[in-house]
């Protein structure tokens, strides 16, 4: 397991290709590599641009499936109405509001845990093809 | 001295090169994004190739910067055509539920170069019929006088 810090921007960059680096060793193809890399890409932005700051864990156990397991924690706001923001469109920063909804279509599960004020915990998955 | 993308612009007669070899991120964007639209005004550029050929993943910040420099160049009068999207970038863009939004992208810099030489020379020809027109409505003018 790989756990990273998000407090710069550059750590994005680092998250995006650790993440990347382990779905190829598990066995990912390159389309697959591309999507897991930027869902993680979104996510840790998410982080950056909503808590300030954060960390993410990078495993390669998603049991009972084989695949890849990403989890991103914040201390942050927390999301008020997580349906709204899985919603295409919805944001409210500057940003097209693609993040949440656009990593869900990437990946094969995404859980999300948030308490108002507390934080929040995304977990998102990507299984290998059986 | 101002702060740089450190992502090299070239200027190749009426157009500029700019290829991105490094993994951006959002400030990086941003930065090359300034900087690029710097130089069309500095230079005068006609159309600015770029070169994403070397990104691993372009995600909704990213894409939303090129697409959002494509068309400020086009106010600057420069036409801005992304180059060399990888195949596997560009299924994942579209599943992210992004569009290029009328932005114009090439294969690789031989057709983006192609394509900025076939808009120019529509441009020319279509500013020439227009100062044929001019002409002749002011000959009218001068007929009637």
């Amino acid at each position: 397991m790989k756990q990273i810090e998000i407090r710069e921007e550059a750590d994005i960059l680092k998250i995006r290709s650790e993440a990347k680096e382990m779905a190829q060793e598990i066995g990912f193809g390159l389309v697959d590599q591309t999507r897991i890399a930027t869902a993680v890409s979104e996510l840790a932005r998410n982080v950056f641009t909503y808590a300030g700051e954060g960390e993410v864990r990078i495993e390669s156990d998603c049991r009972p499936r084989k695949g890849i397991k990403i989890t991103f924690i914040d201390r942050g706001p927390g999301i008020e109405d997580v349906e709204l923001a899985l919603t295409d469109g919805y944001s409210t920063t500057r940003s097209m509001g693609k993040g949440l909804p656009g990593a869900k279509r990437l990946m094969d599960r995404m859980e999300i845990h948030t308490h108002s004020g507390k934080g929040t915990k995304v977990t998102v998955e990507k299984w290998l093809p059986e | 001295m101002a702060q740089t993308s450190a992502i090299p612009i070239l200027k190749l007669r009426e157009f500029l090169i700019v290829s991105i070899q490094v993994d951006l991120h959002d400030k990086m964007a941003e930065q090359l994004q300034h900087d690029i639209l710097k130089r069309i005004s500095e230079t005068s550029a006609k159309g600015v190739l770029v070169d994403i050929s070397a990104l691993e993943t372009v995600d909704s910040f990213i894409g939303r910067t090129l697409a959002e420099t494509a068309r400020m160049a086009g106010i600057l009068d420069a036409e801005l055509v992304i180059v060399g999207m990888p195949p596997s970038v560009a299924s994942t863009f579209v599943e992210l539920g992004l569009s290029m939004g009328g932005v114009r992208t090439a294969i690789n810099l031989d057709e983006g170069y192609d394509m900025l030489e076939a808009y120019i020379e529509g441009q020319i020809s279509h500013k020439k019929i227009s100062q044929t027109e001019g002409e002749e409505e002011v000959g009218d003018e001068a007929d009637r006088d």
